[in-house]
């Protein structure tokens, strides 16, 4: 807070790391060295881990839903993974609808410098829900909340699991299944329709902030729409 | 970089000499030697506690875009922050699954604008590694010369915005002048300035043109001025240093956290940059060094995007030293277009070409995720094929989107005015955020 607080000690990734990094040539496009992450977690979580794949010099882990949260949190908090940088959560769904959902985690290294991925595989028909890891990163709130707005994919143990691109209320589903059609499903006439009903005021934040008591406050007509509304946000 | 340690030269009435405002008594009432304050009248008791609801954007100059920031304030210490994103979401990466990989090229454009001949390289070196395609030494070095003055371009408004937000006009125009330069330079080789549509999987859009280089050179000779020019008007300035120091701080085990990735995370003392720790273009080859601040506040964070000018700067000095001779695409007529003569007057060279404009190049089944250095930090493309011509899955890994995740932690217990000034200091692009 003040102009003479303490400096920061400067992290340097990779200070656990002897290898220089280098830009990766001729990767071939499957088969390669492993990970050193996968066979680690092979050891410390047996049975869990369904398949190894090795594509472009990258590392999948395909697990199993029930073990990701302590996979996770493990090769976070264990010294020689250290896994501490989340770099990104979506999902994946394939144009063969008989595949099965796939839910992605990208993790980083920053000390020993390295990269992998987790899968957890839904099947057509599962209900899709995976465990949170916003206890363990705070990168993963809105994350999950975007992956959660697209896919349908509930996180459990996340604080807010609310749509976060698209509107609260927003009634054609999920627009990255492979069942949502690339123009919307309604027509234009009734998306507009819908866009309006929307009633955004709604969601003016009142639950969010619990301030409700400024209610009486607003001008009448704002009133009126907010109390027309559905309440939302919660 | 390292020391903390800021002159402020310019004093100005109500500064103090650490910058910050100092409290100028105001005396009421009939004291004619004014020494006595008048105590200020009891607070009501009904008013105490009562917290205000304050509502920025989605419309307002200062969100950069369309953002909108609930805010919840004691008095004007903010509380609470509850951002709402999505106001410009139109699915680029639904529409990315209905179209070609040199289709998708136009859309990386228009997500992060600032950036779009950076994103256009990003996308080409995730579909390469997706076809499993090694670029030529040439193309290599022309797309760090892209993605570096793209960088400079992207810092330049990042520079001149925050300074209209925090008031100062000035850097603004001297910024945009010489983003200018740097448009006009891109104009000139790829004919567009701000949608450049610059690459394709497997080389680039065109060569540069003749007596182009000599142009960048004129840009790297000129350009370190203006940035001197700008530090003098602001580094060591009173107003800016009392309106950047201390806020917004973020600790490097939070920042990494939340995921923050870019000049933040570098700011906040993590040197972490992709382009020295998951090296690609060749960028471990290049002499540069990575800016690192040690109090993660806004002004280092501004004071890392300078640096990062400067050191964009030696790096286009040696890319033009080291650019080699030879084709900028490589010799494979399954991904690239044949030349246009030859296009017209060669059965074999006529069947590529309509193969790979009906079909589209196809890359083997499986996936791969590729991060560069953006202007914002990580940038990612996440693509999964089904070897067909159109990806089953674009994911774009928005390094903004996850930066300004972070913005309830640091905005709470500032000022309103501060809000701005942070907000400014993440560098959103709503482009990139929403998709």
């Amino acid at each position: 807070m003040s102009a003479v607080s303490q400096p920061f000690a400067i992290v340097y990734p990779g200070w656990d790391s002897d290898a220089t990094p280098a830009t990766p040539r001729n990767v071939p496009v499957s088969g390669g060295e492993q990970s050193p992450a996968a066979t680690a977690v092979q050891a410390q979580f047996p049975g869990a881990v369904v398949r190894t794949v090795v594509s472009r010099g990258e590392t999948s882990l395909i697990v199993d839903a029930t073990e990701i949260h302590a996979m996770i949190a493990w090769l976070k908090d264990d010294p020689t993974q250290s896994y501490e940088y989340l770099s990104d959560i979506t999902a994946v769904e394939h144009r063969d609808l008989a595949l099965a959902i796939e839910v992605v985690w990208h993790l980083r290294s920053l000390r020993f410098r390295r990269f992998i991925r987790l899968k957890v595989l839904i099947p057509k028909g599962e209900t899709l829900s995976v465990p949170s890891v916003w206890d363990l990163y705070k990168a993963a709130d809105w994350l999950e909340r975007e992956c959660y707005d697209m896919f349908g994919i509930t996180f459990t143990g996340h604080p807010d699991l609310r749509r976060i691109l698209l509107w609260e209320n927003y009634k054609e589903g999920f627009p990255l299944r492979k069942d949502f059609p690339l123009r919307g499903r309604f027509s234009r006439s009734e998306q507009l329709k819908n866009a309006l009903a929307a009633n955004p005021e709604a969601r003016y934040s009142m639950e969010e902030l619990s301030i409700a008591d400024a209610f009486e406050e607003l001008p009448l007509d704002m009133r009126r729409r907010i109390a027309s509304g559905p309440k939302t946000g919660e | 970089m390292g020391k903390r340690t800021v002159e402020v030269e310019l004093s100005t009435t109500g500064m103090g000499l650490d910058g910050k405002p100092q409290r100028v008594p105001l005396f009421v009432g009939g004291d004619p030697a004014g020494l006595a304050v008048a105590a200020p009248p009891a607070m009501e008791p009904e008013l105490e506690g009562e917290h205000m609801l304050i509502n920025i954007g989605p419309q307002h100059p200062a969100t950069h875009g369309v953002l909108r920031l609930v805010l919840e304030m004691d008095g004007e210490t903010i509380v609470r922050c509850i951002p709402h994103v999505g106001y410009l979401h139109c699915g680029f990466e639904k529409i990315g699954e209905y179209r070609q990989y040199n289709q998708i090229i136009p859309w990386t454009d228009r997500e992060d604008y600032l950036n779009s001949i950076g994103n256009n390289v990003a996308f080409a070196l995730g579909a390469e590694r997706l076809f499993g395609i090694d670029i030529t030494p040439r193309c290599t070095v022309l797309r760090v010369i892209a993605a570096e003055l793209s960088r400079i371009a992207s810092h330049l408004v990042w520079m001149g915005t925050t300074c209209i937000d925090i008031g100062a006009f000035t850097p603004f125009l001297w910024g945009f002048q010489e983003r200018e330069n740097v448009y006009n330079l891109l104009e000139g080789w790829v004919g567009a300035r701000l949608t450049t549509s610059a690459t394709r999987v497997g080389g680039m859009a065109a060569d540069i043109p003749d007596n182009w280089l000599e142009g960048l050179q004129g840009f790297i000779r000129t350009f370190p001025k203006t940035i001197d020019e700008c530090e003098r008007m602001l580094t060591k300035n009173a107003i800016w240093v009392g309106r950047t120091v201390g806020l917004g701080v973020m600790a490097p085990d939070e920042a990494i956290n939340h995921g923050l990735s870019g000049p933040l995370l570098r700011a906040s003392g993590v040197a972490y940059d992709v382009r020295k720790d998951f090296p690609y273009l060749d960028y471990e080859t290049y002499d540069f060094d990575v800016p690192v601040g040690t109090a993660g506040d806004v002004y280092d964070r501004f004071l890392v995007r300078v640096e990062e000018m400067r050191q964009s700067v030696r790096i286009l000095d040696q890319a033009v030293k080291r650019l080699p001779d030879g084709p900028i695409n490589i010799d494979d007529p399954r991904v690239i277009l044949p030349p246009k003569h030859k296009a017209t007057n060669e059965m074999e060279s006529m069947i590529h070409h309509f193969k790979n404009v009906m079909e589209g190049p196809r890359p083997p089944i499986g996936e791969c995720y590729v991060a560069v250095e953006s202007p914002k930090g990580e940038k990612g493309y996440y693509m999964v094929s089904d070897g067909t011509s159109k990806p089953s899955r674009w994911r774009i890994r928005p390094p903004s989107f996850v930066n300004l995740s972070a913005i309830p932690k640091m905005v709470e217990g500032h000022l309103l005015s501060d809000v701005i000034a942070i907000n400014a200091s993440i560098d959103i692009v709503m482009g990139e955020i929403d998709r």
